[in-house]
């Protein structure tokens, strides 16, 4: 690390807030050194709870946020938030506008929002979001809050580097409930229909609550409990399938939903906010301190923090090797000529690339004969 | 090597301060900006001076457009300029100043650290240009 670097760490570890600020900004640069910076952050790291947060454009995750971050520190918790936005494929410019609902705690300088957008790519942003919520964590940050646009793979893999994930289900649409099926409801440790004052919330309550259980295969005992007569509750309901009950034990019920591994099952909880007046925030809370203390009974804390970590070091690799195999095919002529060889029928891709890697293997081949 | 390969965009902050709810002229830039390959982060109406200097220190943005029709630019830019240095962001923050503002004002505004002074009118290629040739190195 040079003198610098070693200043800024220096810094950030002291509580300077633009040098938290600038580290993000050399992560998300992939500025020359950020590496090194970040492998130093792991040490200090480690404290912080990690929320992502995500939905369609316009469920309301970023005035949840804002209102989480007003309990939190309330609470006398530090907050940091990361606001992430898709950026133009075209230009690469973006508009970030997660900022402006995040009003209720303007000025208070222990709420850090950084907004960032996508990016780069090859999970680019997954690793930069990890990053940036290290260097939040080292800085001494309690709580840190992901949010990002729920619309494709790249942002699942964001609100993986959380601990938790709440997914956010605006009422009255049975289509958002169609595209949740395929991937977004099976991240979602919490699941949050916002916007509960409005009309549907409680068919989309009870659509979801049905999912939950097909999806956990256990559908015996339980449908049918969140009919129209078990509405209105905010998200708490006798039964504690959603919502959370006074033990915190909402999701793991007495008949038995355990997985076969032998950990505790978690099923969702449903929670109905209304984020505009603050409503339900209470019951989130208490829904993500439940998944919280599941996964750290469970032992699921480890194996996700454990899979994350195979996540980021395959993206290292993969990436580092794109690089090295980038200087290769510039040796080639570049991928352009490439792709106009392949255009034209004089090759395909599939010889391009296995050309592009015969080198290195060839390197990797000799580098074993000689260690054995 | 090329992992290492810098992915940088330029970063601004397009800010509405005071008591003013005329954002038009801060959507056009926000928009123009983002089609020029800018990050843009858009701070909403009616910010405080300091919520400014939150967002702009937090966001470490390379530019800090403020957008201002209302006549108080004199009051709430020095107000901003003296946050940004409070936190030491002021040197390599290239302030802008857009808006309805007197002839007689610039040269203030330029003395607080104003880089530019953008007013009705001017063509929006003009402004992006003068981003990309003044942004700070970083």
């Amino acid at each position: 690390m040079t003198g610098d670097d070693e200043a800024l760490l220096a810094a950030l570890l002291d509580g300077d807030h633009r040098a938290l600020a600038r580290v993000i900004s050399r992560i998300e640069d992939r500025a020359p050194g950020h590496r090194e910076l970040v492998s130093a952050l792991y040490e200090h790291a480690g404290g912080a709870e990690v929320i992502g947060i995500t939905g369609s454009p316009g469920a309301g995750k970023s005035t949840l946020v804002d209102k989480l971050a007003e309990r939190y520190r309330e609470r006398g918790e530090t907050v940091g938030v990361i606001a992430i936005d898709p950026s133009s494929p075209y230009t690469g410019g973006a508009v970030l506008g997660d900022r402006i609902r995040m009003a209720s705690t303007v000025g208070d300088m222990d709420v850090f929002v950084r907004s960032m957008s996508a990016r780069g790519s090859l999970g680019g942003l997954s690793t930069a979001t990890a990053d940036a919520v290290k260097a939040m964590d080292a800085f001494g940050k309690d709580r840190i809050v992901v949010e990002t646009v729920g619309a494709g793979q790249n942002e699942i893999d964001v609100v993986r580097t959380a601990d938790t994930v709440a997914v956010l289900v605006p009422p009255g649409s049975g289509d958002t409930v169609q595209t949740l099926k395929a991937g977004i409801l099976e991240i979602a440790d919490v699941l949050v229909v916002n916007k509960a004052d409005r009309p549907g919330a409680d068919r989309t309550v009870q659509e979801l609550s049905e999912m939950i259980e097909l999806g956990h295969g256990s559908a015996t005992g339980s449908t049918g409990h969140h009919g129209p007569g078990s509405t209105g509750h905010h998200g708490v309901d006798e039964d504690g399938h959603h919502g959370t009950d006074e033990d915190g034990h909402h999701g793991v019920d007495e008949d038995g939903h355990h997985g076969t591994d032998g950990a505790e099952a978690w099923l969702p909880p449903i929670v109905e906010t209304v984020a505009t007046d603050g409503e339900g925030i209470d019951e989130l809370l208490d829904a993500f301190g439940a998944h919280r203390e599941h996964l750290e009974r469970s032992g699921a804390l480890a194996d996700r923090r454990r899979r994350r970590y195979v996540e980021e070091i395959t993206t290292l690799l993969r990436e580092d090797v794109h690089g090295l195999l980038e200087a290769e095919l510039d040796g080639a002529g570049g991928l352009e000529a490439l792709a106009e060889s392949v255009r034209r029928g004089e090759t395909d891709p599939y010889t391009v690339a296995a050309d592009a890697l015969a080198p290195v293997e060839e390197c990797l081949t000799e580098l074993d004969a000689r260690s054995r | 090597m090329s992992t290492e390969g810098r992915q940088r965009s330029i970063r601004c902050l397009v800010a509405k301060v005071g008591l003013d709810g005329h954002d038009r002229g801060a959507h056009v830039i926000a928009r123009a900006f983002r089609d020029a390959g800018f990050e843009v982060i858009y701070s909403g109406l009616h910010k405080a001076p300091e919520d400014i200097v939150q967002a702009t220190v937090q966001e470490d943005v390379d530019v800090l457009g403020i957008s201002i029709l209302s006549g108080a630019h004199n009051t709430l830019i020095p107000k901003v300029m003296a946050g940004l240095e409070e936190y030491g962001a002021a040197e390599d923050t290239l302030v802008l100043v857009g808006g309805v503002i007197p002839e007689e004002d610039r040269d203030e505004l330029m003395e607080a650290g104003v880089a530019a002074v953008f007013g009705p009118g001017t063509p929006l290629e003009e402004t992006i240009e003068f981003v990309r040739e003044n942004a700070p190195e970083r």
